[in-house]
């Protein structure tokens, strides 16, 4: 399923100018809180309706801002699953399935026995939400939204106030669903775990306008600009001059913080250029050999996935709790970077 | 006729038990106008956005705010013998409407359809506007969306509305007077024959009248706040 989707809508204050174009089985549609992320959702499902643009999900025309056309949520077929679940508070899960088994004319019984089975709910059929966990509610809500056969299945921030046991499992839950169902899956978040669990093809949005797209691993390799690899959060964006370059053995040296740094050849810069210098926290590598760098530690923080390291130079780094033993704000530590990992985006 | 001073004394015989079920059944009929028009009324301004939206919610908020004696005669201007309305409704039913009982009907609505407009507007604001859109997402109209999600979750706060514009519908006495008058046996509401108990000096048969609606209406306002209360499903998170 293909879907192409160029939205345009102002509001006071807020301008939305996204546009998707994905071939892939899930998109993540990537940013802050504000970004117009929940904003860009409604539009697809049909409940907010765009000043302009076009909406095509496959073959099918949902919105097109020059001829009028404007199909209604109920024709769409986009699954939609709410934060807070949306499960209907007066029915019990069975009854919730069987609804929109009535009003999609869907008449099989026994594909909402499997969703059931698949999804672990049998036990849970007679209850009520009331009666249920919030994970217990999110797989009702994903085999509800699952019976209507979606071409298009919206998540809207999914894990949000998840643990991570709760996430991992909720991880589990749609690559489960993705096995059951050809839709797209579009999902919304701000987590990048989620980004990097889910997503085959990103779209970063801010303040309203899709800043890059692309496949992943395109994506987290090579930010398109300092505002996309700020907006990750998890790059560094260090001012650097580009001293050497060397195409043939694929080499180059920045200056920055200071000091000079190898690289890998930098295509389309010259000798000369100021800019920035990108490359992951993971990056940035302790280290103990003398040539290298040496930086005073900022601060030590405790992070997903062992320790963040905040050194002079608006320079971060993510080291494991082992290697941070020992180092204390004040001190100096000496560091390098994989030149592969370094990318450059002029100014 | 009894003694101010013994009212006990009047035997239940001699009291005229019509104005009672009289007010039972314009108040029924009137609420059940009330619930249907009203609901759909208050759906409409809670959930939808049109043109003249402000004017309507202007001409349902005037007659809370209106003496009962203009709203009355506004009433007889618009629905009296020489009116269109009126005029049509002679010609259906065989006779006019004002200075019947079904106009003591109009009278009760125009009493309680404000308040309750207002407050079910209020209630049906408060389902979550997910469930809606949930349920047009998988599929279902509007009208499903109506009456399978928005009226089953706002019901226990309409039931309770419900039964206080019936408490409301029982008491209207300026506009019932002004449209249906005060014909004994045939327009005499519980309200109106109070008054006219009153004026004839008839204590004993006020204070049974008094009584009687009273204990309807704390039955009402009982069944009301015990409807309200509980466990609410539905609402805003």
């Amino acid at each position: 399923m293909k879907l192409d989707a160029k939205i345009k809508k102002n509001l006071p204050g807020f301008q939305l100018e996204s546009t998707i174009q994905a071939d892939a089985g899930s998109i993540v549609l990537w940013g802050a809180s504000g970004a117009g992320k929940t904003l860009t959702l409604n539009c697809l499902a049909g409940f907010s309706r765009p000043d302009s643009g076009r909406i095509l999900l496959g073959d099918d025309l949902l919105y097109d801002g020059a001829t009028g056309v404007h199909v209604p949520p109920q024709r769409r077929r986009c699954g939609y699953l709410f934060q807070n679940h949306a499960l209907f508070p007066h029915m019990t899960v069975m009854e919730n399935l069987n609804f929109a088994a009535g009003v999609s004319r869907q008449k099989s019984r026994q594909k909402i026995r499997d969703l059931l089975e698949v999804f672990e709910l049998q036990d849970l059929a007679q209850r009520k939400p009331a009666q249920m966990s919030g994970g217990q509610q999110q797989r009702a809500a994903l085999a509800r939204a699952l019976v209507t056969e979606p071409r298009l299945l919206l998540l809207d921030e999914p894990t949000q106030g998840l643990d991570a046991r709760l996430k991992s499992g909720f991880f589990d839950l749609l690559r489960e669903t993705r096995q059951r169902t050809d839709a797209l899956i579009l999902l919304v978040t701000h987590d990048l775990d989620e980004c990097f669990e889910i997503g085959e093809y990103i779209c970063l949005l801010d303040g309203g306008k899709v800043i890059q797209a692309g496949f992943k691993d395109a994506v987290f390799a090579k930010p398109a600009s300092v505002q996309v690899a700020r907006s990750l959060g998890i790059y560094n964006a260090v001012p650097a001059e580009i001293e050497f370059l060397d195409p043939g053995r694929n080499l180059s040296r920045l200056r920055m913080l200071g000091t000079t740094w190898n690289g890998s050849y930098f295509p389309g810069h010259l000798l000369g250029d100021k800019g920035f210098a990108t490359f992951r926290e993971t990056s940035v590598k302790i280290s103990r050999d003398p040539k290298d760098a040496v930086l005073p530690v900022l601060a030590l923080k405790p992070y997903s996935r062992g320790v963040r390291l905040e050194l002079e130079g608006g320079l971060a780094s993510v080291i494991s709790e082992t290697e941070a033993r020992g180092l204390r704000p004040g001190a100096s530590v000496r560091v390098q970077i994989e030149p592969a990992d370094i990318g450059f985006l002029s100014k | 006729m009894s003694s101010p001073a013994s009212p006990s004394s009047a035997p239940a015989s001699t009291v005229d038990w019509f104005p009672l079920f009289l007010s039972l059944r314009v108040a029924g009929l009137a609420t059940a106008a009330v619930f249907i028009f009203g609901t759909a009324i208050a759906y409409a301004l809670s959930h939808k956005t049109f043109r003249g939206k402000a004017f309507v919610e202007s001409v349902i908020t005037l007659p809370l705010v209106l003496p009962p004696t203009v709203l009355g005669y506004y009433l007889l201007v618009l629905l009296g013998r020489d009116s269109l309305p009126g005029i049509i409704y002679e010609k259906v039913f065989g006779q006019p409407l004002v200075f019947t009982w079904q106009a003591a009907v109009v009278a009760a609505l125009i009493h309680s359809g404000p308040l309750y407009i207002r407050a079910a507007r209020a209630v049906l604001e408060t389902v979550d506007y997910r469930f809606e859109w949930a349920a047009r997402s998988l599929g279902a109209s509007e009208l499903q969306t109506f009456f399978r999600i928005t009226l089953p979750i706002a019901w226990r706060g309409l039931s309770s509305l419900v039964s206080l514009s019936f408490a409301r519908s029982l008491g209207d006495f300026g506009v019932t007077m002004m449209v249906a008058g005060n014909i004994p046996d045939r327009t005499q509401t519980l309200s109106v024959a109070i008054y006219d108990a009153v004026e004839a000096g008839n204590g004993a048969l006020a204070r049974v009248l008094v009584i009687a609606v009273s204990g309807l209406a704390i039955l009402l306002v009982w069944a009301s706040g015990s409807l309200s209360s509980g466990e609410r499903v539905g609402g805003v998170q």
